[in-house]
């Protein structure tokens, strides 16, 4: 049996997530990916940025580093150009990636360094108590979205591969078999890659929203999940609730710290 | 342009705080376009690459700061530099590099502000940003060159005092500074002592924030077999997030006490024709060498003027200031800026002897003959 033990600092637990939170989930469907791909612990660096999914960092034994909201990006570049060696994982949500930090997510798409980000999109601040999102759906409320939310969402895989990430895929916490996969193809990817990975928050989204409890809020997910491929089949009215899933883009092409290296080198001879 | 060692040249201040970089070990370059500063960045990005460095240019302030935070955790002396609004985007992360440690240097080319300001004029308006820009009770070293040959020196004292206080270092060099060129000799290698940020001896029971006497942890490189947390949160000893009262003290007293502790170290200032002096500048960078001058008038109309001139600007210079109070019968703070400094020296001096200041923030330098009249007027000779 796989030990999560070996990976986690258990003497941190109990996690602060709350009951029904998918988080755990994409934790321990995080860890299985990185065992299968056989990285040391030593090597792996997971960044961080700040909210409920980016205090992950806190509970694995790697080299952890929780950074600013919305900056995760920014040193896990840093880390990732000064030591291509390392394994560089970042952990963040739909607020911290693509709110506060949407221009370091795209940039870094854009250069196609090799970073895994796992993107935890709960369409809600749920650190801050439930605060709207740019992935909040429109209608939906939230504490600052008493009326429900009016604004348009942003598509946060649909950024990933518009501003040429190399791997983008996405699903649900309702199918941890699939977060696993996504999750072990993305590590092996040599370049920028992008799990986003749809997780309830049942106390601060569900509970305004009457989505019921964590259980009710993953049989949702498993309701309105719809692959890639069936969804091109259909009418886009029919996919208005939807969460589209599957592999969306995996393409190799020039990675930023391989390019740079190039320079180097050209400059020895 | 070389660098070999004692190479006579004529440079920027700009252009001697990147070759001094290298000179200092720095290996790491993260920054975003801005004038007055980009000089450095430029020289740089094809100095860097030839030493197997790294050269990034940034989608802006924020993410400079993140990636050179980022690079020094590794290990790597690492840099960036900005002006005015790209330092204000950097508080942020300047405050996270002061609470866990991270040694690193930001240079601020200053120009006028508020805003957009001043492109291209010199300013010495960010003085005070330089010191409380970050939330929070936090110290901070902040270095203030006045040469194109103290950039130079001032540069690898930076890093040098980064490395050795394991906090982030800020150089302060106003337009004039930055852009005026010098001649200078490039000193060899062997002239400057080179620190590097303590490191574990062992790996046993490895601390990342261990309470040590000098205040200053053992700093280990991610990615070398000691895995820790890093965060920005008040943390205990293991780094970890705690919200135990005692431990919080205990921390913000370390980060304080580490600077504190060693300001005799970390202060310098230049005596100027002090010892006979009636009359004293107390200024920096470009205003001091408008000062000189003014000093020179003085003294030519029997003015018994000197300077003291502050090299570090952070941690303040009180004691020094205090120690001439008296001997010194008039104090004078010419700024470019509406007295961001005056206000320091008045604290220090605590009203035994007059203190004047002398501002300029129209974007041009401080002529010596306006504050020749200026000293005059005031003094009623």
């Amino acid at each position: 049996m796989f030990d999560y033990n070996y990976y986690l600092r258990t003497s941190k637990m109990p996690l602060i997530w709350c009951a029904g939170c998918g988080d755990g989930i994409v934790l321990k469907s995080l860890l299985r990916a990185i065992h299968k791909n056989g990285f040391t612990k030593d090597n792996v660096v997971m960044v961080s940025g700040i909210g409920c999914s980016s205090r992950l960092t806190g509970y694995v034994d790697f080299n952890t580093l929780h950074t600013t909201h919305g900056r995760a990006i920014t040193y896990a570049t840093g880390i990732k150009m000064a030591r291509p060696d390392l394994k560089v994982i970042v952990v963040t949500g739909d607020g911290d990636a693509t709110s506060i930090g949407g221009n370091h997510y795209i940039h870094a798409a854009r250069r196609n360094i090799d970073l895994t980000v796992i993107l935890f999109n709960n369409q809600i601040y749920g650190m801050t108590g439930g605060q709207v999102s740019p992935t909040t759906p429109r209608g939906k409320k939230a504490s600052t979205a008493p009326f429900g939310s009016f604004e348009n969402i942003f598509n946060i895989s649909g950024l990933a591969i518009a501003a040429g990430a190399a791997f983008v895929a996405r699903t649900t916490v309702a199918n941890p078999v699939q977060v696993e996969n996504y999750i072990n193809k993305a590590l092996q990817k040599k370049g920028f890659s992008v799990v986003e990975v749809m997780t309830p928050c049942p106390t601060t989204f569900g509970r305004r929203n009457k989505a019921g409890d964590g259980v009710d809020m993953l049989k949702w997910q498993k309701e309105h999940s719809v692959t890639i491929k069936n969804a091109e089949t259909m009418d886009p009215a029919e996919l208005n609730d939807s969460i589209i899933t599957g592999i969306f883009v995996d393409i190799d092409k020039p990675e930023c710290r391989a390019e740079y290296q190039k320079v180097i080198d050209q400059l020895k001879k | 342009m070389k660098n070999s060692s004692n190479t006579i040249e004529i440079i920027s201040g700009n252009e001697a705080c990147a070759m001094a970089a290298l000179a200092a070990g720095m290996r790491f370059y993260a920054g975003y376009p801005i004038t007055p500063s980009s000089e450095i960045a430029e020289y740089l990005s094809s100095r860097l690459p030839q030493y197997g460095g790294v050269f990034i240019q940034m989608e802006d302030e924020i993410a400079s700061i993140g990636a050179i935070i980022g690079a020094s955790l590794t290990g790597v002396k690492a840099m960036t530099a900005t002006s005015g609004p790209g330092f204000s985007l950097m508080q942020e992360n300047i405050g996270y590099a002061l609470m866990a440690e991270i040694p690193c240097v930001i240079v601020n080319v200053m120009r006028g502000g508020p805003s957009t300001g001043l492109p291209t004029l010199p300013s010495q308006g960010d003085v005070m940003q330089a010191r409380w820009g970050t939330h929070g009770d936090h110290q901070i070293i902040a270095l203030t060159p006045n040469s194109v040959r103290e950039s130079y020196d001032m540069t690898i004292r930076a890093f040098n005092l980064s490395e050795l206080y394991r906090t982030p270092v800020i150089l302060l060099l106003d337009e004039i500074i930055g852009h005026v060129n010098e001649k200078m000799t490039i000193p060899a290698a062997e002239e400057y002592t080179i620190h590097q940020r303590p490191r574990p001896a062992s790996t046993e029971n490895y601390l990342p924030y261990k309470i040590t006497p000098s205040g200053v942890p053992p700093m280990a490189d991610f990615g070398t077999g000691l895995r820790y947390h890093v965060t920005g949160l008040a943390h205990d000893e293991t780094g970890f997030p705690t919200n135990n009262p005692d431990k919080i003290q205990e921390l913000l007293l370390r980060l304080d006490r580490k600077i504190t502790q060693n300001s005799d170290d970390i202060i310098e200032v230049e005596e100027y024709l002090l010892e006979d002096a009636e009359i004293a500048f107390v200024a920096y960078g470009s205003a001091a060498r408008s000062s000189r001058h003014t000093i020179k008038l003085l003294r030519d109309s029997g003015i018994k003027a000197g300077m003291l001139r502050l090299k570090t600007l952070w941690p303040f210079a009180e004691k020094q200031i205090a120690h001439y109070s008296g001997h010194i019968k008039t104090w004078f703070v010419p700024e470019l800026n509406l007295g961001q400094i005056a206000h320091e020296v008045e604290w220090a001096v605590r009203g035994r002897v007059p203190v004047f200041k002398f501002n300029k923030i129209n974007g041009e330098p401080i002529n010596p003959n306006e504050l020749h009249q200026f000293v005059k007027e005031t003094l009623h000779v």
